[in-house]
């Protein structure tokens, strides 16, 4: 029993109207890197809070290091030695690196806070962590992999021997993964067990030492890394097979539908030049931070552009703001869509005829039968899971929500979509009908631009791929290329790393 | 189980209601005062003013801001339409108008402020609270109005301020929900930046809103101006407090995004009637402001912990 730094025996949580987790058994060994996969609503996220404290399992034993834990809280399991790194991170922007580090646990002198001291050795420990930062630089600054790195820095010096880290790549570009990965085979080293959470299924195998597949809240198997395909994952994953990850299909392209001519914004990026022609799936690659996002943002009028033209249907248009965009027949996927995409609070309704209320009805009222109609068709084209049209979008998985921004999009009947980074967050499933949407669409002749950090799922599903490096274009590369193989994922990350 | 959670829906869809209807209630048991038709129209009278005001206030709240400047208006309206009035007495008309304008100005300042300078709608309107205020005061240089038109003080008397509140409460709550600019609202007080990329021109729609607030304080202001033939610098002092009261009791989200307009009427009825029969069952009006805070607190803390069992 002492043998593992945590054993989870026979878990179980019921939620009103959801069993969420149907007794789950697992364990980790010291320096073990053990993944826990499954799709959305598959009982991930409530057996980590049960492990953390922040439920109380209806059923069963969580150990530690051999002792039973009974964690009423969060802090409870802290003290205990479980740290959780999450997906969304939560340090204390405003507060100094030294003052996030020693956050609860400052070195005082007599009444005071010794900030020198504080500041002196969270130098030190940067150092140790290989970034070099000022410990008084304001935590607002860092971007977010290095605040992740923050997060896992502050986890090792409350002496935490299991760290779970939910979704830690979801924000980061390859090269910030790589350096949490060499991380995660140092804390290895120090013996410490880690429970890793993702959908990217690719770094999983590369990363961890066994995986623990969940599906529908029941355990399914644990199963060594080593032994183990990305397919016969998902089919555990999703209890069926996916005869191929990526639908792609070749479509015969039309016309040259958007075009945009040496598009600048000061300081962010310039002399951007694309066009996408009607069928065709332009994807997007590159760092994290390069500009594509910021290049999407400027063309859908969100943010200011300095200079440069931009082409629907070969038609110059002036986009102002977002509505005019929306004129013009631009629709825009954003990447945060929680934050750009959805309004949480109100109902799947209302969310999918927002942007389309001033085009599909006239006059001030809105005609409520024809609305719901067209709602009701969005949703069961798009295969939305929901009790009704009528449930707040909060309440809805990540897939879900995602169909639900799509839908509001489909509805304006874009001449061009926008897709920035369309399947982050969500599970396999979701991941491959929304490809086999962009299929379908691309076959209307709609016009797709796709902006993706991930390589495998750029090169699976684009026609040509342009890359981003420093604000400017650095790189093309043709689908034939990648088919043959003549292009990598090595040239794409070459191309997206060249220094401008 | 399934029973169990459409009873939880129903608690939190219509609990306010319910309190509503437990105290008149109550009240028809234990006050037979309570009980005459000259009470409800009472009660209705003395609601219309705040009422108007409340619903002014739902609609900013919905946008996730707050309108501080209303009581203000309110003596602003008076004294406007009040000068007006006392050196024309036939020119009621454009005095209302006039009251009306100035109020929908201040409500302009209030919403470029708000919406094209990102001042927190707080801070905007406290300064706009005691910038219409002072103004009231200048403007009237610290004295009432007094007036005698009877055509004027008509608006005031009998069914009228009732018939004006119930006209508007219906008028409001049709473009609250079905209109394209309601739903716009909505959309910018849950998530102003998807709404934004939605197409909706956010920045407007705060403007027009805090616009509207500031008319319809203006109306409150002209009601009561008649009610009391006077227009006073220094009426409505407070009567903000009770239209956030009504538009929160109503279930209105102080985040932004949630919210009914008879969600406020109810609310501002909850006042109303607690004002009312507290006074019928000779509590003190300092009593009084008591329990209308904890009412406030209860319908808040029901909310949330509804809110919290349906996830």
């Amino acid at each position: 029993m002492g043998d593992y730094r945590l054993e989870v025996k026979n878990l179980h949580k019921r939620f009103p109207g959801v069993y969420a987790v149907k007794g789950v058994s697992f364990q980790i060994a010291p320096g073990e890197v053990h993944a826990l996969v499954g799709e959305n609503g598959a009982g991930k996220s409530t057996l980590m809070k049960m492990i953390t404290g922040e439920y109380i399992p209806d059923e069963g034993e969580v150990y530690h290091n051999g002792e039973l834990i009974k964690a009423k809280s969060v802090a409870d399991s802290q003290k205990n030695g479980i740290a959780m790194i999450h997906q969304e991170l939560a340090p204390l922007p405003d507060m100094t690196i030294a003052e996030n580090i020693f956050l609860g646990q400052e070195i005082m002198k007599g009444k005071f806070l010794n900030d020198r001291e504080m500041e002196r050795q969270t130098a030190e420990i940067l150092k140790e962590y290989g970034m070099d930062f000022d410990p008084r630089m304001k935590v607002r600054k860092l971007s977010v992999a290095q605040t992740q790195m923050l997060e896992i820095i502050k986890a090792v010096r409350k002496n935490a021997d299991v760290i779970i880290m939910d979704e830690p790549t979801s924000s980061l570009a390859d090269e910030e993964s790589k350096k949490l990965f060499e991380i995660i085979r140092e804390l290895k080293e120090k013996d410490v067990a880690i429970i890793y959470i993702s959908h990217r299924l690719e770094e999983i195998l590369m990363i961890t030492d066994r995986i623990t597949v969940l599906r529908d809240g029941e355990y399914i198997k644990t199963v060594p890394a080593d032994g183990v395909t990305q397919n016969e994952l998902i089919e555990m994953m999703v209890g069926r097979t996916l005869d191929n990850i990526y639908p792609k299909e070749e479509v015969p392209m039309g016309e040259t539908v958007f075009e945009v001519k040496n598009l600048c914004r000061e300081g962010v990026f310039e002399d951007v030049s694309f066009s996408v022609k009607a069928g065709e799936i332009l994807g997007f690659s590159g760092l994290v931070g390069a500009g594509r996002s910021e290049i999407m943002n400027a063309i859908f009028g969100l943010d200011k552009l300095d200079a440069g033209q931009i082409f629907v249907d070969g038609r110059e248009v002036s986009i102002k703001n977002p509505t005019n965009a929306i004129e013009n027949k631009i629709a825009m996927v954003s990447e945060d869509r929680k934050l750009y995409g959805l309004v949480l609070c109100r109902s799947i309704k209302e969310n999918i005829s927002l942007p389309n209320l001033s085009s599909h009805h006239r006059g001030l009222f809105i005609n409520r039968r024809k609305e719901m109609k067209e709602v009701q068709d969005y949703e069961a084209a798009l295969g939305i899971k929901c009790a009704s049209i009528q449930v707040d979008t909060g309440t809805l998985s990540g897939g879900n929500q995602q169909k639900v921004v799509l839908a509001k999009w489909l509805l304006s009947e874009p001449r061009v979509l926008i897709l920035d980074e369309p399947t982050r967050g969500i599970d396999v499933g979701a991941k491959f009908e929304i490809y086999k949407m962009m299929v379908d669409l691309a076959k209307k002749g709609i016009a797709i631009i796709m902006i993706s950090s991930e390589l495998p799922e750029v090169m699976g599903m684009s026609d040509r791929i342009l890359c981003v490096s420093g604000g400017k274009i650095t790189g093309e590369f043709e689908r034939k290329d990648i088919i043959s193989g003549r292009v990598t994922q090595k040239s794409l990350l070459n191309s997206a790393l060249k220094e401008v | 189980m399934k029973k169990n959670v459409s009873g939880m829906e129903f608690l939190k869809k219509y609990g306010i209601l319910l309190v509503l209807v437990a105290m008149w209630v109550i009240l028809l048991i234990v006050s037979p005062t309570f009980r005459t038709v000259d009470n409800a129209i009472n009660i209705l009278r003395q609601v219309a003013v705040n009422g108007i005001l409340a619903i002014g206030m739902t609609f900013v709240i919905m946008t996730g801001g707050i309108d501080l400047t209303v009581g203000s208006l309110v003596a602003v309206a008076g004294v406007v339409c009040g000068s007006i009035i006392v050196a024309n007495p036939s020119m009621w008309a454009v005095g209302i108008i006039a009251a009306l304008a100035a109020c929908a100005i201040f409500g302009a300042i209030n919403g470029f402020f708000v919406a094209y300078m990102g001042v927190p709608a707080f801070v905007a309107t406290l300064a706009g609270m005691t910038i219409a205020r002072g103004f009231a005061y200048v403007y009237s240089d610290g004295k009432p109005y007094t007036m005698a038109s009877k055509t004027f003080s008509s608006i005031g008397k009998g069914m009228v301020p009732i018939v004006i509140f119930l006209v508007i409460f219906a008028v409001c709550h049709i473009l609250l929900s079905r209109t394209k600019f309601g739903r716009y609202i909505y959309a910018t007080g849950g998530n102003i930046r998807a709404a934004e990329a939605s197409g909706v021109r956010v920045k407007r729609i705060l403007m027009k809103v805090y616009i509207m607030a500031g008319v319809l304080s203006g109306i409150a202001g002209v009601v009561l101006a008649a009610r009391t033939n006077s227009g006073q610098p220094a009426v409505g002092t407070g009567f903000e407090t009770d239209a956030i009261a009504a538009a929160v009791i109503g279930g209105t989200s102080m985040t932004g995004g949630i919210g009914t307009i008879p969600g406020t009427l109810i609310g501002i009825l909850i006042i109303g009637t607690l004002n009312n029969g507290l006074n019928l069952l000779n509590v003190s009006s300092y009593y009084q402001q008591i329990v209308k805070g904890i009412i406030i607190l209860g319908a808040v803390c029901f909310d949330i912990s509804s809110k919290k069992l349906s996830k």
